[in-house]
């Protein structure tokens, strides 16, 4: 809502905020150590997959299709995710989507982030026609189903790392642009902001060294909350077919493959899926910890 | 008064240049993406003939006024035929409104109607087991891919059980597992938002007063509690239901459920601009709608905000 009016939260605050006694606490809870845990995890498979994966993710073994989870294949062979209905180990695949899903969520989470935090501060600090424009625009992509814009999109331009990179950042620029305009609004106002103005401080060195330094904490937890949705987002354009084209291995990708078999190869579909929801859920999570330490004030947003 | 018709003004406008905006987006998008006139006629259709259907489609006019002319007949709720099924754009998308209207309004009174109770009871028993089993749930609601949430129910509920039917449109059984699956977002949303709201009325000081003096915990949930925290779940439940509107995409796709969603996939892959502008404007327009009804439901309920 536009008519509520959030309270600044400059670097200092946020430090006095956090020194005094919260029931949460400053350390961080299990379930966030776990979640970082599991990113690092994924990060370094993604990283490491050539050496980790057992086997190349899109060699096919026609005689080995449709294998359960095993450690001792008839071919004697282990596969611990099973086969798919090409004869292709699981279990590589999933390793090497990891590349896909971090590469793609983080390289949307960038733009967006810039594009987003540029037009913020920007809507913030000039008022007028400016500030309008992109409030208004800003309105009305989130009054637009994005997943359909998305698709017609890539849909015309071709599926491809770049194409999905740049379409899933632009559905995220918006949450970045509200939430920092309004922080804005309010730090523009203040005596060091106006006292660097009366001393003659350009309007870029306001913005960098002393706007752009009061909500990095914001952009942070804003940036890790995005990161869960633009991996799901991927992935659900990768199961649209949309994303990600084979037979590069992608989460999303993997859970349509397998969707036809989901009688007699249940494992095809679920592994990746089980990954993806893991994944979704732990990088959310610790953005919510985050929030919850460095800017308290976005509850709720 | 002046400032309540003021709220609603400006609510009014915002509201028809987001409809102006999105209409436009769609004009663009659907007009890069190339040309459907090769779709519609046999590979070998001489050249005269590509001619003749391109000027039939107004595609030969130039592109300001292909535009101005799809404003005017947007305002008049013409969109045009549809390439691909012959007939006019509005048409086929009423016949697969039906689907979409009953699979998302189920999908909604499911979340609504379990969300709400379990958030309040989730408030009150604070820390309890069912709290933390509650919320954990709404996690994964919140967090879980759509389509992955519907793989699973058709993997377990369907295959594994053989309770209910994979995909299609029938009865009541087609319709549990795809509302299910569309309201998961919505319900776990709903769920956590009464939780806080209704956590933040609890440490309001008129609930110690009620507490004090010696009113039943009943009353005080039921008299004071739920109706102070009625203002932000009003809000994120009319949200919810526009979010619905982008998850129909993927859980109608999922469930082969005839709807507007999966048209509008389809459509898109036929290069079927008519039916696509079609689908997208009306679930701006439903979306943009829920929003002023919103904006306008909370102007009466909290007068803090009118002046603005």
């Amino acid at each position: 809502m536009a008519s509520s009016i959030p309270v600044s939260v400059p670097a200092d605050a946020v430090a006095l905020a956090a020194a005094e006694p919260h029931p949460r606490g400053r350390a961080m809870p299990w379930t966030a150590r776990v979640g970082v845990a599991f990113v690092l995890l994924l990060a370094v498979a993604g990283a490491a997959a050539p050496w980790l994966a057992p086997y190349d993710p899109t060699r096919q073994a026609l005689r080995g299709r449709l294998g359960r989870p095993t450690l001792a294949a008839a071919d004697g062979k282990s596969h611990l995710l099973g086969t798919d209905h090409l004869g292709r180990d699981v279990l590589s695949r999933v390793i090497y989507g990891a590349r896909v899903s971090l590469v793609v969520g983080l390289s949307a989470v960038v733009v967006g982030g810039l594009l987003g935090s540029a037009l913020g501060i920007g809507a913030g600090f000039r008022p007028g026609w400016i500030d309008s424009t992109i409030m208004t625009v800003a309105d009305a992509q989130l009054a637009f189903p994005f997943i359909l814009l998305a698709i017609g999109i890539i849909a015309v331009l071709g599926p491809s790392f770049p194409t999905l990179i740049v379409v899933i950042g632009l559905s995220g620029w918006v949450s970045y642009a509200r939430i920092l305009r309004s922080q804005v609004l309010v730090l523009r106002s203040r005596e060091f902001v106006e006292s660097i103005h009366a001393l003659g401080g350009s309007v870029a060195r306001v913005v960098l060294r002393h706007i752009v330094p009061n909500v990095l904490s914001t952009i942070v937890v804003i940036a890790t909350l995005e990161l869960a949705r633009a991996i799901v987002l991927e992935a659900t354009l990768s199961f649209l077919g949309l994303g990600i084209q084979p037979p590069t291995p992608s989460w999303g990708g993997m859970v349509f493959e397998g969707r036809e078999y989901l009688d007699s190869a249940w494992w095809i579909s679920t592994s990746p899926g089980v990954v993806l929801m893991l994944t979704s859920i732990v990088v959310s999570r610790t953005g919510d910890w985050l929030r919850d330490v460095l800017d308290p004030t976005l509850r709720g947003e | 008064m002046r400032g309540l018709l003021g709220f609603f003004g400006t609510r009014l406008v915002r509201a028809v240049v987001a409809v102006w905006l999105v209409s436009t987006v769609v004009f663009v998008v659907m007009r890069l993406s190339g040309d459907p006139v090769p779709l519609l006629l046999p590979p070998d259709a001489p050249h005269s003939e590509i001619l003749r259907v391109r000027k039939d489609l107004g595609l030969d006019r130039p592109i300001g006024v292909q535009y101005a002319v799809f404003l005017g007949n947007t305002l008049r709720g013409d969109f045009g035929r549809s390439i691909h099924f012959r007939e006019p754009a509005v048409t086929v998308v009423r016949g697969y409104l039906p689907a979409s209207l009953e699979l998302g309004l189920t999908a909604f009174a499911l979340a609504v109607v379990a969300a709400v109770p379990i958030g309040l009871l989730s408030a009150v028993r604070r820390n309890t087991a069912l709290d933390h089993a509650a919320m954990g749930f709404a996690l994964i609601g919140q967090s879980a891919p759509t389509f992955f949430i519907g793989i699973l129910f058709i993997l377990i509920v369907s295959l594994g059980l053989g309770l209910l039917p994979t995909g299609g449109r029938g009865d009541w059984r087609h319709l549990v597992l795809p509302a299910l699956t569309l309201g998961a977002f919505a319900m776990a949303s709903i769920a956590r938002l009464t939780r806080s709201a209704v956590l933040e009325v609890l440490r309001a000081d008129y609930i110690r007063t009620a507490r004090a003096k010696g009113l039943a915990e009943r009353l005080v949930v039921a008299k004071h509690t739920l109706k102070n925290a009625a203002l932000p779940i009003v809000t994120i439940t009319g949200l919810q239901f526009g979010t619905l509107l982008g998850g129909a995409v993927v859980t109608e796709t999922v469930f082969a459920w005839p709807g507007i969603g999966r048209l509008a996939v389809q459509s898109i892959y036929n290069r079927d601009y008519p039916v696509v502008q079609c689908t997208v404007f009306l679930s701006a327009l439903m979306f943009i709608a829920i929003n002023l009804a919103i904006d306008v439901v909370y102007g009466f309920l909290d007068p803090r905000i009118r002046p603005r």
